[in-house]
């Protein structure tokens, strides 16, 4: 008759012994970064490396840009790797982070039906958008404030359009993969980075009804940056261990391992580390 | 089509191949849902057993109040907890955030209202007739309390499978707080979520299946000693 009250007494001993987790390491920054670096495969590729050549232990938490700055200035976070530059400048201004320096860039590129029915291959970046828009082609936007998201609105911008409005312009809220899903269900267009783009076109393989229609231009430069939160405002960022993070980053030996990197046979990161 | 297929070859070499990631995995999700079944259980139960069994001023609006928790966001329950456990929270100097512990807080809220609400209701639909022939019988209120207690046990029971299944396939929570680090905080829940943003959907649906069969073993043990306990 006890039998199951003795069980439950042994589920929960049980779950007990489950829960006394490892205790963590010593040496250990916490980092907040955006989702291309982790789904790129990027940070996993490194991480050895900086294990084995600072003795720190490297964690992170992929997030869009806006939240990862948030989870920073709340002093979650120790360091930083994003690609927002304005946001970042002015996230340093404010007093939240320190030693900003450039690590690496990517680049954006504009994707759209293989048919290109918007007509705008070969157009300049603004001109692009523009035709999207007016001949109603559709246009799909991750709309969560990520890095890739800030870039958009800034070309939009650029262009003197406010797509908002458009009943052709779609806010999906959700990450690049999602992103090109939609855009490619919808037969519309989409701003990606090219690291997400090498990884959806692989997937897809011979049925990818999307295609790059803009490329190279000057204004789809994506800058990555690394930035270590404000000791002052956040007593629990180590600096000496901050600045070792920030050190191995720019490094020669990283700047080299960082162009090194390709996803299926493509070079996805190019170091452009100040001297 | 291909990548349910692909989905459920995945899971099969999931299962036979365990790797470090996987079972890290695993071990987050069982760790961070007994840690929240513990507190949900402890509190929740003497909670519902309280509403279910005795009368008290109050007790309508708080059902009342739990039963609409019952459709608690969670993503808001992750936001919530988020304010308490962040550095500047008033929680913060325990450093809880984007640990186990910090994400099992956030989904023994979660549990917490099906734990109560559900073993409120169990004990009120306990046959009244019992309860007015034991008092006939000159039973005391401690021993009432004790039958209540005994008669729902397999419904309280139940309970505990209910919140279980909510908290292991929870994903918001998880998320915010735990924040997905991998060999620490990344559950299967946050890797499916992982491998779906990579547009890895046949990876996605192998670690849900991997999930499902987790779920499925501890309904299974449930079973056999409810068994076991009417036999």
């Amino acid at each position: 008759m006890f039998r199951f009250s003795r069980f439950l007494l042994l589920a929960c001993a049980a779950g007990y012994m489950v829960c006394a987790a490892p205790v963590l390491a010593a040496d250990t920054l916490m980092m907040a970064t955006t989702t291309s670096t982790q789904d790129s495969g990027l940070l996993e590729y490194l991480e050895p490396a900086f294990k084995q050549e600072t003795g720190i232990e490297l964690k992170w938490v992929a997030v869009g840009t806006g939240k990862a700055l948030e989870i920073a200035k709340n002093c979650d976070a120790d360091v930083l790797l994003v690609h927002a530059p304005s946001a970042e400048l002015e996230f340093v201004k404010a007093g939240h982070g320190v030693d900003r320096r450039q690590v690496m860039y990517n680049d954006f590129v504009i994707v759209g039906p293989a048919a290109d029915p918007a007509g705008v291959k070969g157009q300049t970046t603004a001109g692009a958008l523009k035709r999207i828009l007016d001949t109603g082609a559709g246009f799909v936007s991750r709309g969560d404030q990520s890095g890739t998201h800030k870039a958009e609105q800034k070309l939009w911008q650029q262009s003197n359009i406010t797509p908002d409005k458009n009943p052709k312009y779609f806010s999906a809220g959700q990450g690049m993969i999602s992103t090109l899903n939609m855009a490619a269900e919808k037969q519309a267009y989409a701003l990606t980075d090219r690291g997400t783009w090498i990884t959806f076109a692989d997937k897809m393989g011979d049925k990818n009804p999307l295609a790059i229609v803009v490329e190279g231009d000057k204004a789809l430069f994506n800058q990555y940056s690394v930035i270590t939160v404000n000791p002052a405002q956040c007593p629990k960022v180590n600096p000496a261990l901050a600045k070792k993070f920030e050190d191995w980053w720019v490094a020669p030996a990283t700047q080299q391992k960082i162009a090194g990197y390709a996803l299926k046979g493509k070079q996805l990161f190019f170091p452009n580390a100040d001297k | 089509m291909d990548y349910l297929i692909n989905g459920f070859s995945n899971a099969f070499y999931l299962l036979t191949h365990m790797d470090a990631a996987t079972l890290s995995a695993i071990y987050a999700t069982i760790a961070s849902t007994c840690y929240a079944m513990a507190a949900a259980l402890l509190l929740g139960v003497p909670l519902g057993f309280l509403l279910g069994h005795c009368s008290f001023p109050g007790k309508r609006a708080f059902r009342l109040v739990s039963d609409t928790l019952l459709a608690f966001p969670t993503v808001l329950i992750g936001l919530l907890v988020y304010a308490f456990i962040t550095a500047r929270g008033p929680l913060g100097e325990y450093g809880l955030l984007f640990t186990l512990p910090g994400m099992a807080i956030g989904q023994a809220v979660l549990a917490l209202p099906i734990v109560i609400s559900w073993t409120a209701q169990a004990l009120e639909d306990l046959d009244p007739r019992c309860r007015e022939t034991l008092l006939t019988l000159g039973a005391n209120g401690r021993q009432l309390a004790l039958y209540a207690l005994w008669e729902c046990r397999y419904a309280v029971g139940m309970v505990c499978v209910t919140a279980f299944g909510r908290v292991i396939t929870e994903v918001g929570v998880a998320m915010m707080l735990g924040g997905n680090i991998r060999y620490s905080t990344r559950t299967m829940t946050t890797a499916i979520a992982l491998e779906t943003s990579k547009g890895d959907f046949a990876q996605g649906i192998a670690l849900g299946l991997v999930l499902l069969l987790m779920a499925f073993m501890v309904n299974l043990a449930l079973a056999f000693f409810k068994r076991r306990g009417r036999a």
